[in-house]
């Protein structure tokens, strides 16, 4: 048996098809959801993928928030349904409130586009189980508005409970693509829920699952297979 | 709200006398007077505005076309070619069923007026020029070119153009895949921001622009229409910059990424479910060039209701509705049955789509507003039967004195330190300087197909994920050849072109170009043009590739100086295995260097006479498209099995800018000797055509050089990838530190 993970498109989605083709590629089921439709087809797991959804012309992943498929997303994710954020998905996730801070614009003021050395900080979520803690991971990196943020209190609670998933490594060159990118504080480029089965990062794991295409790297891959092995197993 | 009188065709036939601004609409007299001529009367406001715009340079092509006909009159034989010259873009068979349709255009006057949207709409028109073949857009590539990287202005114009061609394309979910970045003084005050767009379709879904089929409706569907770009075309982009006259900032078009993303999805599906009978992207020239375009192109007639159109602004007159440069609007002609499916699929992507009007079974382009009919036209005249000059050229008597200022006397470095501080003066100067500071703004990941992108020698992209086909484009020009001979240096950007495809694998197909040059009205630029055309012509017949389109840009002048005549050409090619592939990137210690190709002392308009001496003189590096064609088969075949690991092609820079980039790029040195025949400076900076340098694992060198050898390809060993320096033998070692710090700091220094 299989697991059926959806993916949902936004009007100004990008990365919907990378995403499907990655939850292929790691022998899952990739699933079509549609913005409008508040029904999710019964998948198992959701993957928010990267984009400009509805533009985002107001506040990366504002508007997204209050689409028809979010009600039920955000529902079924507090009862423990797996979702992942990626990118303009992480921005979703956190104007929802399902993962906590937000995003602001790079430092720099610049669009980044490049390949980005993260350490996986946390490996025990639904869609890390395949990597190992500390692990040194290259993925890419694409956007505007990366700069994690968030108060005192809460980057304090992510670092105790050990919430904080990936973080940019800066002990090397950067053009090796090591460095924090966009001024996120403490590095931050992934977070989880305190439950672990919502997962939000800026990086691109669907752009490094195939050896050819891309940077060339294989690197994102495990999270497709970490979520596969753990709905199979469950 | 409506003016009285309404300027109908009734109201013209019976006024006979009345005045119309037809020279502020940038109409010639004799141009007026053959518009009456053809109507058989005085135009309407709105004729007026439709035959203005265009007939303008930039639509007409009116300058242009005389010499342009040579693409068709010498395309050569090919099987490849299944849309030509003349439609939004042409369209290239690339086997397994599948077709490819790729197109230049320059957005050189909007990007100087306002960088950021100015670059950002010529993304946006030549991707809707893609999506108007019924292609899926799957790249862009943009060769840029500003004025002297240290001059303030370049630092407004830049990172305006870079952002804008980052915020548009970037939002389309388009990865960037290549381009250039060229600086050169003469580009100040008339930066070129050219873009170009490959998009992928089944043969079957190939679309036209034509509206044929009496009682078929046609469909505004997109952006509402707003006061955006009004006479853009006729008068922007056909005028020079001159400061006495107003300011024209209000008339570049504002673009909305979002709404396009929108607009490509909501195109492919209705054309998944045959929905549409023709289609035409309303760019340049807004609805005047899409209706007339589209009725002229098919069997009938065609009438619209310009009340019909939505607005943005609704105190809008007529004339300024058909002049309008609005973006991200379509206009699609489909049957009355499958009008509400359309409508649906437009309301499912939010996309707001009205039926304008409809064929007719007349020959004749009508178009009403509140009632009266404001157009009556044969749509041809507007279209198609623009004025043709025959502008007078001739050769420029300064252009004997400039050939004969030889770069080869230029004093040579004389010591190997000397040697040493010019390599690194050559490697860091802006224009051989890394660009990453500028391609880190676009997204060369999304799709999930790019095998290649820029800094290689040409972007490269996945077509079908089971077999591995895919495409790869290159684009170039150099404009410091092309200033010293247009003929040969128009020759030289196409055979670059076709090298740079050829390097990474891939069988080079076909041409498009985005020609570049100053006003048409000065007889020496016309000669340029004249003469770059024959060149392009010529070498594409001869490289068997046609040109399948293309984009010509005049009036890049700021008073009398023009810029170098800039010939940018795009080669497509096609490789049947993506894993396949070449880069530049030096792999492996230990795989021998080979220098393909013959070098000369050829130094004219070279990158080492700019940077060392800022000269441009003498003559441009010979052309011989034969050895092109023939290096080109070797680095195919090479590639194919698996003779090398690295290629590279050597163009301006020479071999020391490529060498050091293979090695840059690898984090992999080199230890080079100087070979036989020639001295240390020549082997180094020589931008002899026809080169490349290639990495070739040792168990495969035997193979190499006999095929080379059989095929009578010169193949020189020049060296081996090894440690972490750049070493000339006996001349000098540069750490790959060093290289990559003097390569990547000069722009970020510059304009960061």
């Amino acid at each position: 048996m299989t697991a059926r993970i959806g993916v949902v498109t936004f009007p100004g989605s990008l990365d919907d098809r990378d995403s499907r083709r990655a939850i292929r590629l790691a022998g899952a089921e990739p699933v079509a959801l549609w913005h409008k439709d508040k029904d999710l087809q019964q998948v198992d797991a959701v993957v928010l993928c990267g984009g400009f959804s509805y533009g985002d012309y107001l506040r990366a992943g504002a508007i997204a928030r209050f689409s028809p498929v979010m009600d039920t997303v955000i529902e079924q994710a507090k009862a423990g349904l797996p979702v992942l954020g990626i990118c303009n998905g992480f921005q979703i996730l956190t104007e929802a409130h399902l993962l906590p801070g937000g995003m602001l614009g790079n430092d720099h003021l610049h669009f980044i586009c490049r390949d980005q050395k993260l350490r996986v900080e946390n490996a025990d979520t639904a869609w890390t189980g395949d990597y190992t803690a500390g692990q040194e991971i290259s993925i890419p990196l694409k956007n505007m508005d990366g700069r994690y943020v968030a108060d005192r209190r809460t980057l304090d609670e992510l670092e105790a409970e050990g919430r904080v998933a990936f973080r940019y490594v800066t002990d090397g060159e950067a053009a090796d693509g090591y460095g924090n990118p966009n001024g996120s504080l403490n590095d931050i480029a992934g977070i989880t829920n305190a439950a672990g089965n919502v997962v939000g990062l800026m990086p691109h794991p669907e752009h490094a699952v195939e050896p050819l295409i891309g940077t060339g790297r294989t690197d994102g891959l495990p999270f497709f297979t970490s979520i596969l092995k753990k709905l199979v197993s469950a | 709200m409506s003016r009285t009188p309404l300027d109908t065709v009734e109201h013209a036939a019976e006024t006979p006398d009345v005045e119309l601004p037809w020279a502020e609409l940038g109409l010639k007299k004799d141009e007026y007077e053959r518009v009456v001529e053809i109507l058989g009367r005085r135009p309407t406001g709105a004729e007026l505005a439709m035959y203005s715009v265009m007939w303008s340079e930039h639509c007409s092509y009116k300058s242009s076309k005389v010499h342009l006909r040579q693409f068709g009159e010498k395309a050569p034989e090919s099987d490849a070619m299944l849309v030509g010259i003349g439609e939004n873009a042409g369209v290239v068979d690339v086997g397994q069923g599948y077709a490819v349709t790729f197109k230049v255009e320059s957005h050189n006057h909007p990007s100087y007026v306002e960088p950021y949207q100015g670059a950002a709409t010529g993304v946006g028109g030549i991707v809707r020029d893609i999506i108007a073949m019924g292609a899926r857009p799957v790249a862009v590539v943009d060769p840029l070119r500003f004025g002297a990287a240290d001059h303030p202005d370049t630092k407004r114009v830049l990172p305006g153009v870079v952002a804008g061609i980052g915020g548009y394309g970037n939002c389309l979910g388009l990865p960037n895949i290549g381009g250039e970045v060229v600086f050169d003084a003469c580009y100040q005050g008339n930066p070129l921001v050219n873009a170009g767009a490959i998009g992928v379709m089944r043969h079957e879904d190939i679309h036209l622009a034509k509206a044929s089929g009496p009682g078929n409706k046609v469909i505004l569907y997109g952006a509402r229409t707003g006061g955006d770009g009004i006479g853009g075309a006729s008068i922007l982009a056909s005028e020079t910059f001159d400061d006495a006259k107003p300011s024209k900032r209000p008339a570049v078009q504002v673009g909305d990424p979002f709404q396009e993303k929108l607009l490509i999805e909501c195109t492919l599906e209705a054309f998944r479910e045959k929905l549409v009978v023709g289609i035409q992207d309303l760019g340049a020239a807004g609805l005047s060039c899409a209706t007339s375009e589209l009725a002229s192109n098919g069997s009938g007639g065609m009438r619209v209701t310009l009340d019909d159109v939505p607005l943005r602004d609704s105190t809008l007159s007529p004339e300024e509705i058909l002049m309008s440069e609005s973006q991200e609007r379509m206009c699609a002609v489909v049957e009355p049955e499958k009008v509400d499916r359309f409508l649906e699929i437009c309301e499912k992507w939010d996309v707001i789509a009205t039926v304008i009007g409809e064929v007719t079974d007349g020959d004749r382009l009508e178009i009403y507003w509140h009632g009266g009919k404001i157009v009556d036209v044969d749509p041809r005249t507007v279209a198609h039967d623009g004025p043709v000059y025959e502008r007078p050229y001739a050769r420029p008597d300064w252009q004997d004195a400039l050939q004969a200022d030889d770069a080869g006397k230029l004093p040579r470095p004389a010591t190997s330190e000397e040697l040493k501080d010019q390599v690194l003066k050559l490697v860091g100067s802006p224009n051989q300087a890394s660009k990453q500071w500028i391609t880190q703004q676009y997204d060369h990941f999304v799709q999930g197909n790019t095998v290649l992108a820029q800094p290689e020698d040409s972007g490269m992209i996945r077509v079908d994920e089971e077999t591995g086909l895919g495409v790869a484009i290159a684009t170039d020009g150099n404009g410091r050849y092309a200033k010293l001979d247009p003929y040969t240096g128009a020759q030289l950007a196409l055979a670059e072109a076709y090298r740079n495809v050829a390097t990474t694998g891939a069988t080079p197909l076909a041409v498009s170009d985005c020609l570049n040059f100053g006003s048409p009205e000065d007889p020496a630029v016309m000669w340029q043009f004249a003469e770059a055309v024959r060149g392009l012509a010529d070498g594409c017949l001869q490289l068997g590739t046609p040109v399948t389109g293309g984009n010509v840009s005049l009036y890049n002048q700021t008073g009398e100086a023009a810029i170098h005549p800039t010939p940018v050409v795009a080669v497509l090619g096609v490789i049947d295995d993506v894993a396949r592939r070449t880069p530049v990137a030096f792999r492996e210690e230990g795989q021998l260097i080979y220098l393909l190709g013959d070098t000369r002392e050829e130094f004219g308009g070279s990158a080492w006479s700019q940077v060392v001496h800022d000269h441009l003189g003498g003559l441009p590096p010979a052309v011989d498209l034969e050895r092109e064609r023939l290096l080109g088969e070797i680095l195919i075949s090479a590639s194919r099995d698996g003779m090398i690991d690295s290629a590279h092609d050597l163009s301006d820079g020479g071999l020391v800018q490529a060498v050091v980039e293979s090695a840059l790029l690898g984090g992999k040195g080199a230890r080079l000797v100087v070979p036989d025949g020639l001295d240390a400076f020549t082997f180094l900076f020589s931008e002899s055509a026809g080169r490349a340098v290639v990495a070739v694992p040792r168990s495969e060198e035997l193979r190499f050089t006999d095929m080379c050898g059989v095929r009578g390809l010169p193949a020189t060993r020049i060296g081996v990838v090894d440690g972490d320096t750049v070493e000339l033998q006996g001349e000098f070692a540069l750490t790959l530190e060093e290289l990559r710090e003097t390569h990547e700091a000069t722009i970020p220094a510059l304009l960061a």
